[in-house]
Formats: structure tokens, C-alpha cells, sequence
């Protein structure tokens, strides 16, 4: 499932965001709740967590939309608290609802941003922008009567137009086709390849995987980060694969593993089944009155991400939720 | 923000809030329908001195005075008499019915009483549920009656003449010589319609950017909240010009309304008007949670607007209270101008404190409506 990597980023390269403690209430309830982020520059960073965990609180506390109730920390360079304005200036920022005007086309949202932001030659930064994104056949289409695909486009081709150093992309291809979302990609890795810095928020474990670094977030706590194999590993999780010729046989073994206990998780992948541990030697016993079953061949892997996410919040829903 | 006010950004506002506003057909639709309808419904449909009431007449004597009187009553244009009833109780059933407005008893004694001077009665039944339907006509009738036996009696009755008033009292109705609703009503519309439309129209102009979503996109970028603010409000000023001149066109042309003043203090003046109640609908955008909302502010703004501004009932008849509440709208102040220049033909030293009364509004207002938009979403 891993697809190619690009370049990752200098090792030594200096953090665009930096922040400590972000901590931010709506109400009684704490929707983040002491995050800490580091982001070298040139990096796509992968922020992953189940719906409502706070991901976007995070990123608007990041580019000034909203105010942290505690916590500290600079975004490129400059204070997030006090010096907001300046961020905004170098943020890319797409929001996770479009938000760009449906009553106006394509050119008309570009040249309206190109405007706010005082770019120098608005009408040259639409073309080229229109140009680069491949979005001249339908300049002059309203953005409302845009597919999911290209309106995620036009909303990337906005972020982009004024060049800032970091774009903030807020599940960017949810309900967007597969082509398109492998394009998208494809554009994110050239601009990190540029040297802007990407922090994206997604639910695809594939999109995960092609980042160079990834964070996990459930009721707005970090959970997990680094490298998507120190992810895994720091997880913890033990994984068996167990594969049978017959389909019945998986689907019985799935509804008898289910509620031993050792075993926490049992995911049927087709004619395969992912079964699953945090324990190594509690999981090995409850498998074991099943190990020997002919026709079964069972073997020890590494967990996959999506697994991992899995554990990550089951746990975390018995801890807070 | 960014440090500095700019232009090239405002104009990016403007020209955007443009483009929509052309797209938008309801919206359009709205800017040129609600004057229309407004001015037919005012101009036309309302009147505050209805003539040809009907009237039943229920003469119980017939005599040259009883026909004088009627004949009176009718030349007066305020009575119809569209019954004669033959009892009492048939007369009763006329004016409980709605079928009249009045009843006119003319006992069966009356001439005869009169040639006496016994002063008879003349008994006016009004149905009085609504007082300004009946108002005008009971004055006139009294008048008239007085005029018309002044006639009759003659020769030997001319001592029952009604005595002459020991004192000539000339009465000039000024600026409305014929006492017009239309002259005080379609003057005033133009306040009425700006208030109504141009509030709503910057209300909702700011809550479909939340409710779209767009605002947090607006939020993102480098554009200061006085930006914003004038972006949405100097497209709709030249809106209100708009609906103004079509307002006053159909004043003077449709309605007669004089323009006695000078046009150019009007348009000066309206300036101030407008950017009050756009003040007004940005700040009513910046508490309303969706568009829903900010209609209702707009009601609730709207009501007060025109019921204590002197627009539908006279200001000075009004209790103090009501008065002071009045004195707080921009309507009040613009109905005394806007009447002022077109009727009387005020000039700047006349209108000067009711210019300076809708002045603190709007530096009111806007300092308020800008420290109420947030930069941030929290
Ligand atoms: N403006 C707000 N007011 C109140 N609650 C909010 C607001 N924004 C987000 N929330 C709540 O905060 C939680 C986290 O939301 P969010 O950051 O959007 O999560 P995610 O992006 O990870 O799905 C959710 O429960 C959401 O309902
Ligand atoms: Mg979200």
C-alpha cells in the first residue's frame, strides 16, 4: 500500500510551527487539550484523528482564526497570539467546507484574492495560477456549479496564488474521486518539494502514507507522532494474518475470535482477517485453541496503520470519551 | 491586521459585492420592488382624508331646510348617501352592519322647532371605530350646516342666523394649501424605503458570508475590518441613490409632490442617511447568527422606524417617551429634512440640527458595528 516517497526534508531544517500546550474550550468541553507540534520546513505533515477530535480547531488556532485558551508557540516564526496578521500574510489556508463565493467564477475568486492579498500583477497571477492548476477551460464557470474535484482545485489554486510558506489543508479531498485525489497529491509533493511546508488533515490511510510525517489527535490529545513506521511501532501492536481458501470459515473464526479477551481487534480484509493485540502473550494465548484448525494459515505481521489508528482510538474512547 | 488601510483591496470588496449583488435575482428584484410597491401602496392606497363615505339618511320631516342639508351634505364630497332608511331600527341595522359610516336623523319635528328657534336637534350617527375615517367629515358637517341655514333662513328668520364669530380667524394651511396626504407621504417614503432596504440589504449581505462559510475564508486573508465594512457599505449607497431618485422622480411626476429646496443638499444629506442604516445592518450582521435572524432585527428595527418617526402618525402627537424614542431613529431626522427641503424648501441652516442629529448616529453606530466584527471565529 506504501506508495513512493519523495525527498524527505533536511534533517536540520528550522520548525515553521512550533507550539506548546495549545489548549482550546467551546463551552465546558476541551476540544483540544495540551497539544504540542513541531513542523520542520519542507515537510507534509499528516494530522489524522476520528471526526470532532480537533483538528481543525488546532489549524485555525495555527493561522489566527481562533484565539488559544492556554498555550504558546510561533508559526513561522512569529507569535501565533500577537502576531497573527504577519501569519496570515504567509498561510495558505484551505477550509475544510469551501469557502471561496459560488456566485462568482473561478477568475472572479482568483482576482478577488489576488486583490486582498496586493499581489503585484493580480491579472499575470490569475493566468499563471489558472495556467499551473489547469483550470483555464472553466475560468469562467461559477465555482457553485463546480464538481467536488475541481472545486478542491480552484480552493488549492486560491491558497497557493500569493506563495506563502505554509499551507494549512483541511481534509482537502474529502468526497473527491480517487484520480483526482492522486493528482492533488501529486501537486501537494511538488510544492513540498519546492520547499513549502504542508500540514494536512485527512482520514485516508493511503494520503497518511504519503506523508513524511504523521500526528494522531482523538478528543483533542495527541495520541501518537513521527514517522508513519515509528507510528506503528510505538503502538505497541500485535498482529496476526490469518488467511483459509474458504470465505465461511474466516467469517466463523471472526465471530468466534471477536470477544475472547486478549484479542482486541478482528478486521476481515476479504478472504484474510486481521486479528489483533496490544498484549503479545495474551493475544497468543487466545488464539491459540485455533492456531492448529486445518485449512487456516496464520502468520505474524507488522499492524497496519489503519489498525493502529483503530487501537489508538478505542483506547483513547475508554480513557476520556 | 495588515498595518495599512488600503484601496486596492477595498476596491476588490466593492467590485466583488458588485458581482454578486448582479447575480443574485432576488436580491435585484427587491431593489427595485420594494420602492415600487411601497409607492403604490402609499401614495396611492393610503389616504388620511377619505371622501364619498356612505351615508344613510333618515328624515323623518321633509322640508326645504331637510333637502338643503342633504344637498349640502353631498356637494361636501364627504358624504354618499346611499340609503334611506324608514325606521329607526332599520338605520340601527346600517351602521352596526358597516353597510353606512353614518346616519343622519332628521326628526320628524325639525323644521318647525327650527322656525321657533328652539334649536332642534340634528343627530350625526358616526361609527367612530376608526376615529380618521370620521374625522374630517364630522368637522365639515358642522361648518356646513351653519352655512347652508345661513341661506334659508331669510326674512323673518334671519334673526335664528347662526351669530357671526366675533373674531375673523384666518387660517393659511402652509406648504399644503389643499391638505394632501400624498405631499406629507411621498416625501417621507424615501426615508421609509432607504431604512427598510438598506438595513436589510448590508444584514444580510454580512450573514450570508458566515453562513456560507466564506467569511472564514475572508478571515484568512490580509483584509482589515474597516475594509470589510466599507466594502459592504459603499455599493449599497449607491443603491440607495438609486431607489431615491426613483422615489422622487415618481414624486414629482406621479404625485406633484413640489420640489421647492435644493436637490443637491438632498443628495448631500442622503449620503449620511444611507451610511446611518448601513451603519445599522452591519451591526445587526455582526450579532445575527444566520439570515433569519437578522430579518427579524430588521423588523424589529423597521417597526419603531416608521410608527415613532412621525411617518404614520404625527410626531407631536405622540406621548414623550415616545417622542424621545423617536428622536433616537434616523428616520425622525430625515422625514424633518427630506419634508423640509422639498415642501418648504429649507436650505442648510434650517436642517442643520437634524443633519447633526443623524451625524452622531452614524459615528455612533459605526464605532460600534467595527468593534463588534471579530477577526477570529471564536
Ligand atoms: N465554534 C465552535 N463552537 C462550539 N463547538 C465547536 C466549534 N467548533 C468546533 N466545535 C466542536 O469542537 C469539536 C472539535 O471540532 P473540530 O476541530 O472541527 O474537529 P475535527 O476537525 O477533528 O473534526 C467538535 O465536537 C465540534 O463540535
Ligand atoms: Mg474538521
Amino acid at each position: 500500500m506504501s506508495q513512493t516517497h519523495h525527498a524527505e526534508p533536511a534533517a536540520d531544517a528550522p520548525l515553521i510551527i512550533d507550539v506548546q500546550g495549545l489548549t482550546k474550550s467551546f463551552g465546558e468541553t476541551k476540544v483540544v487539550d495540551g497539544i504540542d507540534m513541531q513542523v520542520a520546513e519542507g515537510e507534509i505533515y499528516g494530522f489524522l484523528g476520528p471526526n470532532g477530535s480537533g483538528k481543525t480547531t488546532t489549524i485555525r488556532m495555527l493561522c489566527g482564526l481562533l484565539t488559544p485558551d492556554a498555550g504558546a508557540g510561533t508559526c513561522l516564526g512569529h507569535d501565533i497570539i500577537s502576531d497573527s496578521a504577519k501569519i496570515k500574510l504567509k498561510v495558505g489556508y484551505m477550509t475544510q467546507r469551501f469557502s471561496l463565493y459560488e456566485d462568482l467564477s473561478i477568475r472572479e475568486n482568483l482576482a478577488f484574492v489576488a486583490s486582498i492579498y496586493g499581489l503585484k500583477k493580480p491579472k499575470q497571477a490569475v493566468r499563471e495560477t489558472l495556467e499551473k492548476l489547469g483550470l483555464e477551460t472553466r475560468a469562467n464557470q461559477l465555482a457553485g456549479a463546480l464538481s467536488g474535484g475541481w472545486k478542491q482545485r480552484l480552493a488549492l489554486a486560491a491558497a497557493i496564488m500569493h506563495e506563502p510558506k505554509l499551507l494549512l489543508l483541511d481534509e482537502p479531498t474529502a468526497g473527491v474521486d480517487p484520480k483526482a485525489r492522486r493528482d492533488f497529491w501529486d501537486e501537494i509533493h511538488q510544492l513540498a518539494d519546492n520547499g513549502l511546508t504542508v500540514l494536512v488533515s485527512t482520514h485516508y490511510m493511503d494520503e497518511a502514507e504519503r506523508c513524511h510525517k504523521i500526528c494522531y489527535l482523538a478528543y483533542g490529545k495527541l495520541l501518537a507522532r513521527g514517522t508513519v513506521n515509528e507510528v506503528i511501532r510505538q503502538s505497541g501492536l500485535v498482529t496476526w494474518l490469518v488467511s483459509s481458501n474458504s470465505q465461511r470459515q474466516i467469517n466463523r473464526l471472526a465471530r468466534e475470535l471477536a470477544d475472547r479477551s486478549g484479542v482486541e481487534m478482528v478486521a476481515p480484509f476479504g478472504a484474510t482477517l486481521h486479528v489483533s493485540g496490544a498484549n503479545d502473550n495474551a493475544l497468543e494465548a487466545a488464539v491459540a485453541p485455533w492456531r492448529g484448525e486445518a485449512g487456516l494459515d496464520w502468520q505474524k505481521v507488522e499492524p497496519t496503520l489503519e489498525d493502529v489508528f483503530i487501537h489508538m482510538m478505542q483506547g483513547a474512547s475508554d480513557n476520556f470519551g | 491586521m495588515t498595518a495599512r488601510f488600503s484601496f486596492s483591496r477595498l476596491a476588490a470588496m466593492i467590485r466583488k459585492e458588485f458581482i454578486q449583488m448582479r447575480r443574485d435575482r432576488l436580491t435585484f428584484a427587491m431593489m427595485l420592488g420594494i420602492p415600487v410597491m411601497q409607492l403604490v401602496l402609499f401614495g396611492y392606497a393610503i389616504n388620511s382624508d377619505p371622501k364619498h363615505l356612505p351615508t344613510a339618511l333618515f328624515a323623518q320631516d321633509n322640508s326645504v331646510f331637510t333637502r338643503s342639508i342633504v344637498k349640502g351634505m353631498e356637494n361636501s364630497d364627504y358624504f354618499d348617501i346611499v340609503a334611506k332608511p324608514e325606521t329607526a331600527a332599520e338605520a340601527d341595522d346600517l351602521i352596526r352592519t358597516g353597510k353606512v359610516q353614518f346616519v343622519l336623523q332628521i326628526p320628524a319635528d325639525f323644521s318647525r322647532e327650527l322656525q321657533r328657534g328652539a334649536r332642534p336637534k340634528l343627530l350625526l350617527d358616526a361609527d367612530a371605530t376608526d376615529p380618521a375615517a370620521t374625522g374630517n367629515a364630522v368637522a365639515g358637517i358642522q361648518l356646513l350646516t351653519a352655512q347652508v341655514l345661513n341661506r334659508d333662513l331669510e326674512g323673518p328668520l334671519a334673526s335664528l342666523r347662526p351669530a357671526p364669530d366675533p373674531v375673523n380667524l384666518v387660517i393659511h394651511r402652509r406648504y399644503n394649501a389643499e391638505g394632501r396626504t400624498e405631499l406629507n407621504i411621498v416625501p417621507g417614503l424615501i426615508g421609509v424605503i432607504l431604512t427598510m432596504t438598506m438595513i436589510i440589504f448590508t444584514a444580510l449581505a454580512m450573514t450570508r458570508e458566515v453562513e456560507r462559510g466564506t467569511m472564514e475564508n475572508l478571515l484568512t486573508m490580509p483584509v482589515r475590518p474597516f475594509e470589510v465594512m466599507m466594502g459592504k457599505i459603499l455599493p449599497y449607497i449607491i443603491v440607495g441613490y438609486i431607489q431615491a431618485a426613483v422615489v422622487l422622480a415618481a414624486a414629482y411626476w406621479l404625485f406633484d409632490v413640489p420640489i421647492a429646496g435644493s436637490l443637491g443638499l438632498l443628495a448631500f444629506v442622503l449620503f449620511f442617511f444611507v451610511a446611518a442604516n448601513l451603519a445599522v445592518g452591519f451591526t445587526f450582521s455582526t450579532l445575527a447568527r444566520n439570515q433569519l435572524q437578522a430579518v427579524q432585527m430588521t423588523i424589529f428595527f423597521f417597526l419603531p422606524s416608521i410608527l415613532l418617526s412621525g411617518f404614520m402618525f404625527p410626531f407631536r402627537g405622540m406621548p414623550h417617551w415616545a417622542q424621545w424614542l423617536g428622536e433616537v431613529l434616523p428616520l425622525t431626522h430625515f422625514l424633518r429634512i427630506v419634508r423640509g427641503i422639498l415642501l418648504k424648501g429649507n436650505g442648510i441652516s434650517e436642517i442643520a440640527p437634524d443633519l447633526l442629529a443623524l451625524l452622531a448616529f452614524l459615528t455612533v453606530v459605526s464605532i460600534v458595528s467595527l468593534n463588534r466584527f471579530r477577526q477570529t471565529l471564536d
